[in-house]
């Protein structure tokens, strides 16, 4: 026969993650349940027997080589070291030339780059909020509710809005982790598609809608007001350049 | 494919590459392999330093172990999308096969509580990897895992019970084999 505290105490109170009240009023309890003295003399045992078993395995040196000749910092070229006028000269009039080609190439190379990469990884992220259980934080067709469900969650201003008469009804939110950042997820379902948009703020200026597809998926991507947006499901691209449309107007 | 810049290549190796060793360990055990662990947290490690800009401070092992997992789990479902639906099941055949006669006397346990660990769903399987050999608290977990702070205490409840119940039957197994 299990007993309640076995499920809402005992673990966190063998990891030392209950705050003090819960912790002594576990150990009250404790006194006079069997069953918990001896789930928690179970619970040493299985974490000693894994202590033990030195069950860690340390990164092979082959991995670090690896890692550290895939991994190179970005170095200057070329170094002055005599500081004679011509070489300033020449190295200013090199760096012009440089700035002038790379202003007009690489800033969108690398805005391109940076926001597909940014896509692939969002569509990642979709794929894993597929899985049961995995889509909502809150499951609610209010947005208020969804709204103040992220009360405290995450540390940034953000809309939510529902479009349940234009096709695209809120089914709820959570909070997603990509690539170290919080991100919010709105869910919508669109004739049965799921649809999550993801917002997370950024310091990068307004850009118009981006889209592609992905492994099956599609995304839509765009920037406004030091946000960034980016949409994805099955459905087609026209259905979420509509969302887009709808959450920007 | 890297575009750090010397300052932030200096903070990306001060604050991450240190965690290189979390990094396989964890990949080696949600992977179930050692090689695959070796690329996909190669992998893993091209991203964060892709992301970098994107770390704004704070627990850079939870931070990259965040990053690994996703590499794991989106290297799951691309390779190995069976075992994302697997539920605990206690016969279940582990994929590593080790021959009686090359484990020494005092691998054995080892042996025997990795074969054990390797039968839990991967969703329980990195609860216990990270509280139990990476010594994370619950709110790093929730932080690398995704899963609400709530959870885990009766996620790694979960992943504990069908541990022992892993070697529970790997035991009785054993006894069977020896008669």
């Amino acid at each position: 026969m299990k007993c309640d505290f076995a499920d809402s105490h005992l673990q966190g109170y063998f990891d030392g993650e209950l705050a003090a009240p819960s912790a002594a009023e576990f150990e009250r309890h404790l006194q006079h349940c069997v069953h918990c003295a001896d789930e928690l003399v179970d619970l040493d045992l299985l974490s000693g027997r894994l202590q033990l078993a030195q069950l860690y395995e340390a990164a092979p040196a082959s991995l670090r080589i690896k890692i550290r000749a895939g991994l190179r910092p970005v170095v200057p070229t070329a170094s002055v070291r005599q500081p004679l006028l011509w070489h300033w000269l020449a190295a200013a009039a090199a760096l012009l030339l440089l700035a002038i080609a790379g202003w007009r190439v690489s800033p969108m190379l690398r805005t391109d780059d940076y926001q597909a990469e940014v896509a692939a990884e969002i569509v990642d992220a979709h794929v894993r909020s597929l899985q049961p259980g995995h889509m909502t934080g809150i499951a609610s067709s209010d947005e208020h509710a969804v709204k103040a469900w992220f009360d405290g969650k995450v540390k940034f201003a953000f809309p939510v809005r529902g479009f349940a008469n234009e096709g695209f009804p809120l089914e709820g939110g959570r909070v997603d982790m990509v690539e170290g950042r919080s991100m919010v997820a709105l869910v919508y379902s669109q004739r049965d598609h799921p649809v999550n948009l993801f917002m997370w703020p950024t310091r990068e200026q307004d850009t118009s809608p981006r889209a592609g597809s992905r492994q099956g998926y599609q995304w839509i991507d765009w920037r406004k007001g030091k946000m960034e947006f980016c949409a994805v499901s099955e459905a087609s691209n026209s259905d979420l350049q509509q969302l887009q449309r709808l959450f920007t107007e | 494919m890297n575009d750090l810049d010397p300052e932030d290549w200096l903070r990306f190796e001060q604050l991450v590459l240190p965690h290189v060793d979390n990094a396989f360990n964890l990949a080696r055990w949600l992977l179930r392999s050692r090689e695959d662990a070796e690329d996909v947290s190669q992998e893993a490690l091209l991203r964060a330093c892709r992301f970098f800009r994107g770390f704004h401070g704070g627990d850079a092992r939870a931070w990259l172990l965040q990053i690994v997992r996703n590499t794991c789990y989106s290297w799951l479902e691309k390779n190995r999308p069976r075992e994302l639906m697997v539920e605990f099941d206690e016969e279940l055949h582990p994929q590593t096969v080790a021959t009686p006669e090359s484990i020494a006397i005092a691998d054995e346990g080892r042996e025997r509580l990795g074969r054990a660990l390797e039968t839990l769903p991967p969703r329980h399987r990195e609860v216990l990897v990270l509280r139990e050999l990476e010594g994370c608290s619950y709110k790093e977990i929730a932080a690398i895992t995704s899963i609400p702070i709530g959870t885990v205490m009766s996620s790694l409840s979960r992943a504990r019970r069908e541990l022992h119940s892993a070697l529970a039957n790997s035991s009785h197994k054993e006894a069977v084999r020896e008669v």
